[in-house]
């Protein structure tokens, strides 16, 4: 711990001095269980399971926290579930097989990855109809925003590459290749860097979003474990850009990477067959769904540590925090 | 084209030379040397513009037309017969998976601007393969994806050798190609017979059926695979407690009556053995494997050419995002793929996946980056597929199906390797016999 951020440890102390956090609530979709597991963060239970479609995995809260969006990729459509009953109150015209999805900044328009057709169908949130597709590889899936929503990512797991589409013309304006099978596309909060994971390849790509160009590749390494079960998936990095946690896949462990030097500074054992993550709004813990425990584990952000497991439904797959 | 273009471009441009060389030697007639003047300076002004044209529309085809690679496919009409009705092999068995991979290949494609083409050449009674070679290769194709026997595999792959064509062997199971009869312009997608058995045998030792009684079918095939199961039980720690060939004495398949038969025969030619956990059958000839289960005299599970099978590809996986892979097939071949189908795929996809990253169609450029560490081949196996420098063989996963559901997938949890756990399957490099050519 002896390299750990000062940037963290000023942070650990704010908070620290803040009290206790406010409540925040997880939602973490289960890809077997066909639910969805209510987290009280506060109380670091499973508060509630709501029933949705069949295998639930992208998720994601509309922008004022009152829906909560799951990609149910087998009933081919994105479910609408009001956060305060629990119901399923609209099916979105997603295209068929949906995995992984995207608001814009505004929170109008939703932009889904069919892996079926390889499209990314857009679609308008408030009249919930579906405003055109834009063709990109075979198997599309990650799904990266720019912070002005100008520009969308997608990534196509078996062309290798990150699209990007120029939202307004609904148009590729540029490929990047990158290492196999590409999951999942993140922008940093300048948009100075995207970060694509890269999960048979066992990178993450690092690019320039304005040259379109691969500047750097992370590549991972844990003594006793083979390279072939280091699988990046799922990705966080802080709103100073100088943290990224990467999810490891079946190495059952969260990178932390030094979001500048872009050096991997430690790993955090968690649950097994590790798929996506998300950081609480206070960016005091991050927490991780583990497909094969079941569970979710709870991460704090300041001492870099494992704090908690928590039981959810069956294959925990994607996970997405309130923002109050 | 552009070579083309280039070609014309230079003949104008000697033409250009020659008039200026006719014009110097007819100074002495300033009658002919007005004339020859005016014709020349046409003639200069003609082909100036030309040749602005001409490079225009040759850079202008440098942006445009696609880097092309041409993948030949060459297979022989072969109709196997099978027990079972649903395992009947379709027509396009193999070729369907090439053709998905060519597509695959070209959405990559479109966004690179290669363009990946298939030319299909199958092989009729008395067909020469080296002599389809040949054809093949003055097509232009520099890579052939071979659904052939072992002997005409080779034959093949040595008569490409003269024109540095690389071969991706999708059918042929052999070990010796793995081992004595190895080349070095083969590169094989289907798993060796070892790897299937040393798949399967790591999986009933951790089960720990372990003592196993061995069915043979009569065919030399069948006595192959066997001679796989045999030094897989050596391996890893199994006991063949009993051996018994099963002969084919010829006839149909399936007859209208022949199931009463069956359930009369089987039983009987599996008793008086000794005590055994497991009938392990090696019947590649489809003669009577699928007649086994349910049928033995004691009541044992049946693996290997039935029951259990080890395999490359079966329709029923949906693991690692599998079950994108068999919705786009069954979209668009409508019907389910097969392993065949699948080492097709795997191999058109390799060529499409060293096409991409090194953007060139040379087969050497291809081939170095193919049996390099830099390949990383998404294959819907849950990791990377690498290919053994020693023998050319892509490294992957055994999946172990009843047909119905992958049962699990080898190398069994616990089976350790110094490099690769997938090098627990089949010939690792201390055991080679192979000197690549």
């Amino acid at each position: 711990m002896s390299k750990r951020h000062p940037g963290l440890l000023a942070f650990a102390i704010a908070i620290g001095l803040g009290g206790p956090a406010s409540a925040f609530t997880a939602y973490v979709s289960n890809e077997k269980g066909n639910t969805i597991s209510v987290v009280d963060i506060d109380k670091m239970e499973t508060v509630r399971t709501i029933k949705v479609g069949q295998r639930p995995r992208g998720i994601e809260l509309t922008k004022d926290d009152n829906h909560c969006l799951v990609a149910v990729g087998d009933d081919d459509t994105v479910q609408v579930v009001d956060t305060k009953t629990g119901e399923v109150v609209a099916n979105l015209p997603s295209g068929p097989d949906p995995e992984l999805f995207i608001q814009s900044p505004d929170g109008r328009v939703l932009y889904v990855a069919n892996e079926n057709n390889n499209t990314v169908t857009i679609i308008d949130m408030e009249r919930r109809v579906a405003l055109g597709e834009v063709q990109v590889g075979v198997e599309p899936e990650g799904m990266g925003i720019s912070p002005d929503g100008k520009v969308l990512v997608n990534t196509s797991e078996t062309t290798n590459m990150a699209h990007f589409i120029d939202t307004r013309e609904r148009k590729i304006i540029a490929n990047v290749l990158v290492d196999s099978r590409p999951r999942y596309a993140l922008f940093k909060t300048d948009a100075s860097e995207l970060w694509v994971s890269s999960e048979i390849g066992g990178t993450v790509s690092i690019i320039d979003p304005v040259k379109h160009q691969v500047t750097k590749k992370i590549s991972f390494a844990i003594p006793g474990l083979r390279s072939e079960a280091i699988q990046p998936v799922g990705m966080s990095i802080t709103k100073d850009g100088k943290t990224g946690f990467v999810a490891l896949g079946p190495a059952n462990r969260v990178a932390v990477v030094d979001a500048t030097t872009h050096e991997v500074k430690k790993y955090l054992l968690v649950g097994q067959r590790v798929w996506h993550m998300a950081l609480t709004p206070d960016e005091k813990y991050l927490l991780t769904t583990n497909g094969l425990s079941n569970d979710v584990s709870v991460i704090e952000v300041a001492s870099l540590k494992v704090i908690k497991s928590i039981q959810v439904g069956e294959l925990p797959w994607g996970i997405t925090i309130t923002k109050r | 084209m552009i070579g083309l273009l280039e070609g014309v471009v230079h003949r104008l441009v000697n033409m250009d030379l020659e008039l200026n060389k006719d014009w110097q030697s007819d100074r002495e007639s300033e009658q002919n040397q007005r004339r020859t003047l005016v014709v020349n300076t046409v003639f200069i002004r003609l082909s100036a513009l030309a040749l602005t044209i001409l490079l225009g529309l040759a850079t202008a085809a440098q942006a445009q037309d696609p880097l092309d690679i041409k993948i030949g496919y060459l297979r022989r009409a072969q109709q196997q017969e099978t027990i079972s009705l649903v395992q009947m092999p379709p027509p396009d068995i193999g070729l369907a998976g090439a053709q998905m991979a060519i597509k695959d290949n070209n959405t990559t494609g479109r966004f690179l601007n290669q363009r990946y083409l298939l030319v299909d050449m199958r092989l009729k009674t008395g067909d020469d393969p080296a002599a389809a070679v040949r054809q093949l290769a003055s097509q232009g194709v520099s890579l052939i994806v071979a659904d052939l026997p072992a002997d005409e595999l080779l034959r093949a792959a040595d008569a490409g050798k003269a024109d540095r064509i690389l071969f991706f062997n999708v059918a042929a199971t052999d070990d010796r190609l793995r081992q004595k009869d190895c080349r070095g312009n083969i590169v094989h997608t289907a798993p060796s017979r070892a790897m299937l058995a040393d798949g399967l045998a790591q999986y009933l030792v951790w089960k720990k059926w372990v003592r196993w009684f061995l069915v043979v079918g009569s065919h030399e095939r069948d006595q192959l695979f066997a001679a796989a199961l045999t030094r897989a039980a050596t391996r890893f720690g199994a006991k063949i407690v009993h051996q018994r060939e099963f002969k084919d004495t010829g006839g149909a398949r399936r007859t209208d009556s022949g199931v009463a038969q069956i359930q009369q025969q089987m039983p009987v030619f599996t008793q008086e053995v000794p005590n055994y956990d497991v009938l392990v059958v090696a019947d590649e000839s489809e003669v009577f494997a699928n007649n086994l289960p349910y049928r033995t005299w004691d009541p044992r599970p049946v693996v290997g050419s039935a029951g259990l099978v080890p395999t490359s590809w079966d329709a029923s996986n949906d693991l690692w995002g599998g079950i994108q892979m068999q919705s786009r097939f069954t979209e668009q071949f409508k019907r389910l793929m097969t392993s065949l189908d699948m080492q097709a795929w795997t191999a058109v996809r390799m060529v499409g996946e060293a096409a991409s990253r090194q953007n060139s169609a040379d087969p050497k450029v291809l081939f170095d980056f193919l049996k390099g560490p830099q390949l990383a081949l998404g294959a819907f196996k849950g990791q990377k597929l690498t290919v053994r420098d020693w023998d050319l063989q892509l490294r992957q996963p055994i999946l172990l199906t009843d047909g119905r559901t992958i049962v699990s997938v080898s190398p069994q949890a616990g089976f350790l390797h110094q490099f690769s756990a997938l090098d627990t399957l089949g010939y690792d490099r201390p055991e080679t016999q192979c000197s690549l050519q």
